[in-house]
This record gives structure tokens, sequence and C-alpha cells, in this order.
């Protein structure tokens, strides 16, 4: 296991990159912790993968330093960096049996046969496919097919990180949840440090100690799912967590008023911002939903099961709000903001709010 | 349990059973016809029943056709398909290599056979032949016309020519369906090339390799365009390949009855050894 150092990383695909645009990972500086299980967030196209396949040495990055332990590795081939990654679709070697798919890395390593064997024999305990050994490995599920390949990164008891790009796109909903807690225990128990690239939110915030949101070649908040859902950075990290993601309003501010259009909205502090765009940003779950408040006009109730969600109209601006499953809309429905959840935004980043 | 009887269903499967039995059947059945009858010529046919049969089995000539074909089959097989695998491997997978390889692969299977016939009889003339003259001043004797083994050396060679790009073509389309997960799935298990090639590359163009070696073989046992371009068989009947026997016996000596009874033999041989390869193949590939 080791602490991965990610130290100023510039990626671009062009080979004369000159504007910031022409990177596609922009600047990424951070520190995985040994033994630490992170995810990589964000949509298609911001970077994640791009930082992946550096880490596990699949490219070379255009500048800066990448350090396992404090030992540069920046150049070194992936074999080299014994790094296990688990991909998008189920790598297996579908001649080979279940048992040799996973001896396999051993085998390249010219690991004695009874080692190899010992090896095997714990991780096939480990992905539970003991009873399969024997197996055609093409006859396997998509699922268990995934489990082999992170069982060939298990298997080397050496490894300095396990990561994952999206391993369980192709995988059934119900086994996600399946996968998704027996690789938890296998970090519970095994200590690996793990990066897990996705841009499903649900995986993210379940499978992650750290969360590393990432847009547009940056990463725009590292932290915990409490941090990222309370205290979002960046407006975008508001909009793409949760479900549905946050209000984010245009607003004036007046000292500890913000002026929403003709409604005045009480702050909990007086917002350190500076000039620029301020927008207000509050989630769906902190919007008060009754008879008080600014006046809104309701346009559609979505009942999702546990709660319902409610969109509508205030000042002009589409606004969400999330009500109880048997709460029931109000005949003339107003909204007020739990100031719990406001936070400002100057030009899409987080402000703090004083006394 | 009844079984439903619908006998319209007998009126959307007639036009092609029509069809088959113009374009196949009816032709095939004509042969049959010639081949258990004997001519004198007038459209006066007799009764003749196995006879064309039994004397083809019982024939030198028949035989010899035989293996020599069976062999050059082997031959151009055991040629071909590995170095269309070499080729292929070493192609380009992107840039502006792709389109130029793959042009200069098809360039050979584009030229009609008669025309790679004549390039190669022309080629490997040692009077003018741009071949032949220069390995004669190097000072080895060779020439088509008169030695056997250089007329096989030759045909084999112009075979491989035109055909090779086939399997390339072929495996190449298998090779390129391989996701570039799977070779960095390889790297990160430290898989030597030839683990690559062996557990990745080789299980993935099993399919395509199998399309390639039956085209290949039925091809070659049917060959007769080039070699009877550049040879005419000889010399002596050293390439005189079944096809080539068979057209010498029906249009060079009209003897229709024995031509049709060899025809026959000779597509039951084909259809035999191309299910034999099939079953072989395909069994193989369910084994595992």
């Amino acid at each position: 296991m080791a602490r991965i150092d990610v130290n100023h990383i510039r990626h671009s695909y062009l080979p004369n990159p000159q504007k910031d645009s022409d990177f596609a990972l922009k600047e990424v500086h951070h520190i995985f912790e040994d033994g630490g299980a992170y995810a990589l967030l964000g949509p298609s196209g911001c970077g994640k993968t791009t930082l992946l396949n550096i880490i596990s040495g699949l490219l070379y990055p255009s500048h800066g330093r990448l350090l396992f332990n404090g030992r540069d590795v920046t150049r070194l081939s992936t074999q080299e960096r014994n790094i296990a990654q688990v991909f998008q679709f189920p790598v297996i070697y579908d001649t080979m049996t279940v048992y040799d798919n996973l001896a396999f890395p051993l085998r390249n390593r010219r690991v004695p046969e009874a080692d190899i064997d010992r090896k095997v024999r714990e991780t096939l305990d480990m992905i539970d496919l003991a009873s399969m050994a024997k197996k055609k490995a093409r006859g396997l599920t998509a699922d268990q097919k995934q489990k082999i390949s992170l069982g060939r990164g298990l298997v080397r008891s050496d490894v300095n990180a396990i990561l994952f790009d999206e391993p369980l796109t192709v995988i059934d909903p119900h086994m996600k949840w399946v996968l998704r807690s027996q690789l938890k225990q296998l970090h519970r128990r095994f200590g690996y440090t793990m990066v897990y690239v996705t841009h499903d939110q649900t995986e993210a915030l379940t499978f992650a100690d750290r969360v590393v949101v990432m847009y547009d070649g940056e990463i725009v908040q590292i932290g915990t799912p409490a941090e990222l859902f309370e205290r979002p950075r960046h407006t975008f990290v508001g909009y793409f967590i949760g479900s549905p993601g946050m209000n984010v309003l245009p607003v004036a501010l007046e000292g500890k008023t913000a002026m929403l259009g003709a409604q005045r909205i009480e702050l909990p502090g007086v917002p350190k911002a500076g000039a620029g765009t301020v927008e207000l940003g509050i989630r769906p779950e902190y919007v008060r939903l009754g008879r008080e408040g600014m006046t809104v006009q309701v346009s559609k109730v979505e009942d999702v099961g546990r709660h319902k969600v409610v969109r509508a109209n205030l000042e002009g601006r589409e606004i969400a709000a999330v009500i109880g499953e048997d709460d029931e809309v109000p005949a003339e429905p107003k909204v007020r903001f739990d100031p719990a959840g406001i936070n400002i935004y100057a030009d899409s980043w987080r402000v703090e709010m004083g006394a | 349990m009844d079984k439903t009887w619908n006998n319209k269903a007998w009126f959307l499967v007639l036009p092609v059973l029509v069809l088959v039995a113009f374009s196949a059947v009816i032709p095939l059945m004509t042969v049959v016809n010639y081949s258990v009858q004997d001519t004198f010529g007038n459209n006066v046919f007799f009764w003749a029943g196995t006879e064309w049969f039994e004397e083809l089995l019982h024939s030198d000539r028949f035989w010899e056709a035989m293996v020599r074909n069976l062999i050059f089959s082997f031959i151009i097989l055991a040629i071909e398909v590995p170095l269309g695998i070499f080729i292929a491997l070493n192609m380009p997978k992107k840039g502006w290599g792709v389109p130029v390889c793959l042009v200069l692969m098809a360039l050979p299977l584009l030229i009609p056979w008669n025309v790679v016939g004549t390039i190669w009889q022309v080629f490997g003339r040692n009077d003018i032949g741009l071949l032949g003259y220069y390995i004669n001043a190097l000072g080895i004797d060779y020439n088509y016309v008169q030695d056997p083994f250089d007329a096989w050396v030759t045909v084999i060679i112009m075979d491989v020519w035109h055909w090779t790009s086939l399997v390339v073509l072929l495996c190449y389309a298998g090779l390129v369906s391989i996701p570039d997960a799977f070779y960095q799935a390889a790297k990160i298990d430290g898989a030597s090339r030839w683990a690559v090639f062996r557990y990745i590359q080789l299980p993935k163009m099993q399919r395509v390799l199998l399309i390639a070696v039956l085209l290949r073989f039925m091809d070659s046992f049917m060959i007769y365009t080039e070699p009877f371009v550049v040879t005419g068989g000889g010399p002596g009947n050293s390439t005189t390949f079944l096809s080539i026997d068979l057209v010498k016996t029906a249009l060079g000596q009209f003897d229709l009855g024995p031509a049709a009874a060899m025809s026959l033999v000779y597509f039951l041989i084909i259809l035999l050894l191309s299910w034999v390869f099939y079953t072989v193949m395909t069994n193989y590939d369910a084994e595992r």
C-alpha cells in the first residue's frame, strides 16, 4: 500500500498545448493518503479517467510529478508501479479458468507455483468465487467477471493501490449494491488504497471516505459525503450532488440580507463577497413549503417514493423543494429558506459568512 | 399435443425452392444424369451405371491429382495462415498508416485470377521475366517450364501473393475489435508479448481464423485458373490439380460421363473436408 502524491500534474492529449482549454487535466495537486478509499466523481469528460490512467501509468502526464510513498514514479511503466486496475468492462482471459485468470499476474512475475496456489486460493475466498475455480471464465456473469478483474489485483500482495474505472457500469442494479459493499469490506479488512472513478454520485458517496469532485479538468472540492452535501464549495458541486441538485438563485447583497427580486432573505451572517456575480444556493431539502414566506407558483409535484419533489416558480426562477411523502402542497403555497442550508457564492465559488 | 398444420407456409418457401432448384439442383442433376450414361455423340446416350465411378476410383491419374492438390492446399495453408497473422499483428491500429495498409493489402484480392496467372507467367519467365531473369543471373537455375520443383515454387508463391491478404484482412478485423482495456489489463498483469498474443489476441481471432482457413482450403482445393495460365498443369502432369484434370477430361477429351462422375466425387470431397474442418474447429471452441 502506498500514499499517492499527485504533484502539480497537468495533462494534454495535444502535442503542443498552449491555452488552458488544451488541457484535459488543468492542474491537479492532491495527496491520496495510504489506505484511503477515494472516489473521483465528475461528469463525463471532466478528466477523471485521465487522472486515473496517469496514476496507473497507462498515460504519462505532460507536466508534474507522481510520487508513491515519496518515490518519483512519473516515468515508470505500469508493471514497475505495481498497481491494480479494474476497468469499465470486465477484462478476463476467456480461454482460461477462473483459477488461471487469478494466477496469471503471478505467473507472469515468475512467482513459485506453491505460493501462487496459496495466494490464488486466498483471493478466491476473498472475492467469494472459490466454488467457481475450475470453471471457464467466459461462462460467468458480468459481476463475477468484474470480481475476477478485481481478484487479479488482489492476488498480488504488494500492490500499491487498486484503481477502479467506473467498474459497475455493466452490472445489474441489485448486484451493484452487493459488489459495492463487498468492496467496502475488502477495504476495511485489508486497508488497500483505493481510487474509484465514477459519474454516479450514489456510488461515490457510499463507497468513499473522501470524494474528489472534478469538473472541467480541475478538482473543485474534496470532502466527506456530508461536507459535499452541506457546504458545496462550487455551484457545480451543488448541482451535481444531490437529487434534485441545489437551487442556485442570483441575488443582490445588502449586509445580512439577500435580495431575490422583490423578496428579502435573511442570511445567517454577512457574506464576505466582493464584486462579481453573487448567487444564493440552497438544497431542496432546506426549502420549507408552507403558509408563510415567499409566494411561489407550484408547477409540478413528483412523487419519487420516499418523498415528493415540488417544482415551483419563485420570482421567475425555477426552484425545487423536497417535502415528506405524506405532506400536501398548501392552497396558497409559500416557501421559506432554512438559514442552516444557505450558501452564498461569488463567481461560482462559495464565500464564508461572518457574524 | 396436436400439431398445427398450415400448408399455406409452403407458398412462402416456394420462391426460394424454385430459385435453388434452377440455380443448383437442376444443373447438379444433369451432372448426375451424365455420370451414369455413356455417349458416342449425336445425343445418343446409353446406360452405364456405376462404370464411370469405378473407373475413376481405380484411376491413378485421379488419385495423383488429388494427392497433389492436398499437398498444395496444405502447403499454402501452412504458409498463408501464420504469415497472415504475423502481418495483421504488425499492421498499424490507427493513424494514416491504416488506410494505406488496407489498400495495399486489398490490391492483390482485386486482380482477376487469370490476370494474376498472366502476371506470374511473365514475371517468372527466364528470358524476359523480371524475377526469372534475375534469379538465373544470380546463378540459380530456375525454370518453371521445365523443372517440376520450380513450377511448384512458382505456383505456391503466386498463391501466397494472391491470397495472404485475405487472411490478413480477416485477422486484422478480429484484432481491431479487441478493446484497449484488454491490453491495459495485460500490462498491469505484467504479461509478456507472447502471453498477450496467446491469451488475448489469438482467442479473439479464432472465429475469423476459422473462416479464413475454410475459405482458403476450399479455394485452394478448387484452384484452376492461375496454375492453368502459368504452367498449364505441367511440366508433365506435375502441377495438374483436380480441377485442371477435370477440365482436361470434360472439354479436352469431351468424355462427359467420366468428367461428370469426377465432378460429383470432387464435390463430395470438398463438402466432406469442409465439414470436418468446421466440426473440428467449432468443437474445439465449445470444449474450452
